[in-house]
């Protein structure tokens, strides 16, 4: 489940997009935009959409989600692709991006209870 | 799909023999005598490990025990992949039983995910078969299945039925015919030489001309060093369920026939044995 070693860096869209500096990288591109929904009585993030590297993940980015709200850390907070179902912790978003993403973002559901199946 | 009924319980009824150590470290009031299993392929080692925990609580301490969880040889086993898959992918070449080391302080956060109850191993269980079914019918198949059916399909892996499994999951295992195959192909890779936990992409069963993609066609586009050459020793295998397919095999037989019960086809590309 490694977190990425460096804490969130995710950077606002309008910001203008950090350079690639990793020359192993294949085609695909490193970063991808991931649009982020609360469910029900979750508290809604002011910013939505959200750049992010294609390795991160599920786990970190529901860390940081927490974080970000100010959650105890008691309270849960669960993930959901396609408002159906939760992916695996380990899962790297990327990988949900390619699978599920749509007009070239990925949109993700999150919540303080289960809220799908 | 009926004429090969019979690859469906072999696959379900494979079992990997395995020796249970407690850890040296542990501390117990008396010798721990290692525990056997034969454990089920396709079933999580949270779910089929009561007996082992039960064995090894009773020469220790209630202080003395905390969550359990696996490792072999150095490395912590993943219970939320399927018990063939961390055989194949971690000791396919060992020789048997399996040699698995049982801990029960020291947990590592860092690469295990938690598993306080069953409840926890159904989640995961069932968030695994709604994203396959995302992938083969837009889920369309198990949303309009009824909360029961989803109940029969874990309680099928739960309690080894088979038929009480297939009854409900050969439903998501359709597809209209004049489309030849699933939207998509779920599949998972794992290989040894990435920190990366797997690939996983959109694939399609059939080509947009018409013809039958298979296994060597899904790796030619993943993974194509896992592809033998011409004239050239073979440097990896491609394993699953123990066996491997030939690379010929559709591969929306293989989606059909060889996946975990979580509706994925799980594939480890592993280095040829260098002895």
């Amino acid at each position: 489940m490694s977190d990425n070693a460096e804490s969130p860096i995710e950077t606002q869209k309008e910001e203008s997009q950090p350079p690639s500096d990793d020359s192993t990288a294949n085609d695909d591109k490193k970063k991808i935009d991931v649009l982020l929904k609360a469910v029900g009585d979750t508290p809604i993030m002011k910013t939505k959409k959200w750049t992010m590297d294609r390795g991160r993940t599920v786990q970190s980015l529901s860390q940081f989600i927490s974080r970000f709200l100010k959650l105890d850390s008691s309270e849960q907070l669960f993930i959901y692709v396609n408002q159906s179902f939760a992916p695996s912790p380990d899962q790297d978003v990327g990988v949900l991006f390619d699978c599920f993403g749509s007009d070239g973002k990925l949109i993700l559901h999150y919540c303080k209870s289960q809220a799908w199946g | 799909m009926a004429d090969d009924k019979d690859v469906l319980r072999d696959v379900w009824f494979g079992r990997i023999p395995t020796c249970f150590t407690l850890n040296q470290d542990e501390v117990t009031e008396r010798e721990a005598e290692p525990y056997y299993l034969l454990l089920p392929r396709v079933s999580y080692l949270t779910l089929v490990t009561d007996k082992v925990k039960k064995h090894f609580h009773k020469v220790m301490r209630a202080e003395d025990v905390e969550e359990m969880w696996f490792e072999y040889e150095g490395t912590p086993l993943k219970w939320h992949n399927p018990i063939g898959l961390l055989f194949d992918f971690h000791a396919s070449n060992s020789v048997l039983p399996w040699s698995i080391t049982v801990h029960f302080k020291n947990f590592p956060d860092r690469d295990l995910l938690h598993c306080p109850s069953n409840s926890v191993i159904e989640a995961h269980f069932m968030s695994g078969i709604k994203e396959a079914d995302a992938l083969k019918h837009k889920s369309q198949v198990v949303n309009d299945m009824q909360k029961k059916d989803h109940k029969q399909l874990w309680m099928g892996l739960q309690n080894d039925k088979f038929d009480q499994f297939w009854a409900i999951n050969r439903k998501l295992m359709e597809y209209p015919t004049e489309e030849g195959g699933f939207r998509y192909i779920p599949f998972r890779i794992y290989q040894t030489t990435s920190d990366r936990p797997f690939i996983q992409k959109l694939f399609r069963p059939v080509s947009p001309e018409g013809s039958v993609h298979t296994l060597c066609d899904l790796l030619k586009e993943m993974y194509p060093v896992a592809l033998p050459s011409d004239g050239e020793p073979k440097r990896y295998q491609v394993v699953i369920h123990g066996i491997e397919p030939l690379l010929e095999t559709p591969l929306q037989w293989l989606s059909e026939h060889l996946s975990h019960p979580d509706n994925f086809l799980h594939i480890c590309v592993l280095p040829v044995p260098s002895d």
